[in-house]
């Protein structure tokens, strides 16, 4: 059976994992289903496996990092379903240090989605059969998508021409990075509406 | 007895010419049986999205250009969708059908430069000199409407930076007029060529329920049997007001992938004629002074103009907070913006979704079995661009 919208998708998916989803939310007709980490596993095999969802295929895996929150970092995974025609989020919040299990027995292109992750925020996945780096350099220290990796980075390479190679150094910046804080009251056009929107009520009453 | 055998480590590139760029992928050999191939990327990473975390949302368009080199401006319209969708900003008319003309002229493009590649990869050099002369052709209509043949810079959000005059929509239209005789021509030499056939029939077959495990999409995932387009499924823009086909193929071969890009460049030509037709009068981006720069004349005159644009390309505009996905049927399949924004001038995060990512991923199982000199074939056909691979 297929769904008519989202609304039932929703619906369908709370009254069958119930307690497993933390909070359930469309926003911009998207919907996004907040779980905790343990559960991961058996609410992507519901979702694939369930004939009214039917999410078959992952379409990526994202992380985010929220360097002030205690449980830092936040996993999106986005799947879609050809059948319904139907997308879902499904995002998990994780502590710094803490491993997630890996989805790849349930999908093999999680595979380097997670390395990515892994790669960019140093998220380790349990039960991944080949968690190296994917992106970045070999021997690359550090995960390049935390907000406290420098924009710059840490090293550099060029070409030694005593050495006759390429050689790595600490990054020399001839001008200071500059980040420009925009703090002002610039709130666009909902503002003015809204305003307007004041002062027209205002003048009725 | 037993006779002992050793397998044999090759680097494929990271400098070869069938590699599409800087891959180096490392194959294990037995004889000329490819055993396992791991494919190593990143020798093109650029840290596209912790860049675009620092900037604005108009200095962060450009970088999109940058991904999938060979359609940019594809790319740059889902990241224009992604921040539409979190402004809930209406795009005129007139510039939803530039759009679309030139995202399909984009298509065009992108398959024209796989397929002569493809070609060239199996030893066919004249299809990629005819193809190549039909993409500069193109090219010159990216640079008569963004002033740049390559990296275009020419969506904004809210619409396209710049109207494009009549001449070249008449030039457009016939080029339009006349490419399908060009196609024919490259079919002539390619579709039934004994050589190109041996080459690529029957080689990395994907099946439909492989596609679907390992997030293929695009033509990887309609060579296979799955009509799924974006362009239909999910319209967006003006898609649902046009009408074309969605070819698909039969056996997941590297031929019916060739066929099908094939007739999407068809597909794309015929697109392209009905918004000729179709396109009105009208302004090109929003309305929204908040959002869209000022034109160059009012900053003359308008006090308020003078103030939208020094703000707009100072701080920018600030985007309400939360998280959508965007995603646009690019040439080489699902192409998706993941936007979170959280209130200010910057993205705190864009995750972008390349389709060759999950593509190159399956080479190992693609290629496990096959010969050393598939392996080009393979490559050519799963259309790797390392721009976006590697972002």
């Amino acid at each position: 059976m297929l769904l008519e919208n989202i609304q039932k998708l929703e619906k369908v998916v709370n009254s069958e994992l119930t307690t497993k989803v933390k909070h359930s939310d469309i926003a911009f007709d998207e919907l996004l289903l907040e779980i905790n980490h343990e559960e991961l596993i058996n609410v992507i095999q519901f979702l694939k496996s369930n004939d009214q969802c039917k999410f078959r295929q992952l379409i990526d895996i994202a992380g985010v990092d929220y360097p002030e929150e205690e449980k830092r970092f936040k996993l999106v995974y986005l799947f879609l379903s050809h059948e319904n025609n139907f997308r879902i989020k499904l995002s998990v919040n994780i502590e710094i240090r803490k491993k997630v299990s890996s989805i790849t027995k349930i999908f093999p292109s999680a595979n380097w989605m997670e390395r990515e992750v892994f790669d960019m925020y140093g998220i380790e996945f349990e039960g991944h059969p080949d968690l190296r780096r994917i992106l970045t350099d070999y021997n690359f220290e550090g995960h390049p998508l935390r907000k406290d990796f420098p924009l710059t980075g840490f090293n550099e390479v060029r070409y030694s021409e005593k050495e006759k190679k390429v050689i790595y150094e600490p990054v020399k910046l001839e001008q200071n990075y500059r980040n420009f804080d925009f703090s002002s009251p610039w709130e666009g056009t909902k503002y003015i509406k809204e305003i307007k929107k004041k002062s027209n009520d205002d003048k009725k009453n | 007895m037993t006779k002992k055998t050793k397998t044999l480590s090759l680097n494929f590139g990271p400098q070869h010419p069938a590699a599409h760029g800087v891959l180096r992928l490392i194959l294990e050999l037995d004889g000329e049986v490819v055993e396992k191939a791991d494919p190593h990327i990143g020798l093109l990473h650029r840290g596209t999205e912790k860049l675009i975390e620092q900037k604005t949302y108009t200095q962060a368009l450009p970088y999109f250009d940058r991904l999938d080199y060979v359609a940019p401006m594809n790319q740059e319209h889902a990241f224009a969708l992604a921040t539409e969708k979190l402004l809930n900003l209406e795009v005129p008319i007139r510039a939803k059908y530039i759009r679309v003309i030139f995202c399909e002229i984009g298509r065009i493009l992108s398959h024209i430069m796989n397929v002569t590649t493809q070609a060239l990869d199996v030893g066919a050099l004249t299809p990629s000199l005819w193809g190549f002369e039909e993409r500069e052709t193109l090219m010159t209509f990216y640079e008569r409407a963004s002033g740049s043949r390559l990296h275009a810079n020419y969506f904004r959000t809210g619409g396209v930076h710049q109207d494009i005059p009549t001449k070249l929509i008449e030039d457009i239209e016939k080029f339009c007029k006349n490419f399908p005789k060009i196609i024919d021509d490259l079919e002539g030499l390619l579709t039934d060529n004994r050589i190109f056939k041996q080459r690529n029939v029957e080689i990395g077959i994907v099946t439909k329920q492989e596609a679907l495990d390992h997030s293929f999409s695009g033509v990887m995932l309609r060579g296979s049997g799955v009509a799924w387009d974006l362009r239909k499924s999910q319209p967006y823009e003006c898609y649902r007001d046009l009408e074309f086909k969605v070819p698909v193929g039969k056996n997941g071969d590297c031929y019916d992938r060739y066929m099908c890009r094939m007739q999407e460049m068809r597909e794309s030509v015929k697109i392209i004629l009905q918004c000729i037709e179709k396109i009105p009068k009208g302004p090109i981006k929003s309305i929204d002074g908040k959002i869209s720069p000022p034109n160059r004349n009012d900053l003359k005159e308008s006090m308020e103009a003078l103030i939208h644009h020094f703000k707009l390309f100072t701080e920018g505009y600030r985007v309400p907070a939360g998280d959508v996905y965007t995603a646009v049927e690019a040439p080489k399949g699902e192409f998706g913006v993941y936007l979170i924004s959280d209130g200010t001038n910057k993205p705190y995060r864009c995750k972008i979704r390349a389709p060759g990512f999950s593509h190159l991923q399956a080479m190992d199982y693609l290629i496990r079995g096959h010969m050393l000199a598939d392996v080009p074939a393979v490559l050519g056909s799963l259309d790797i661009v390392f721009g976006e691979v590697d972002r």
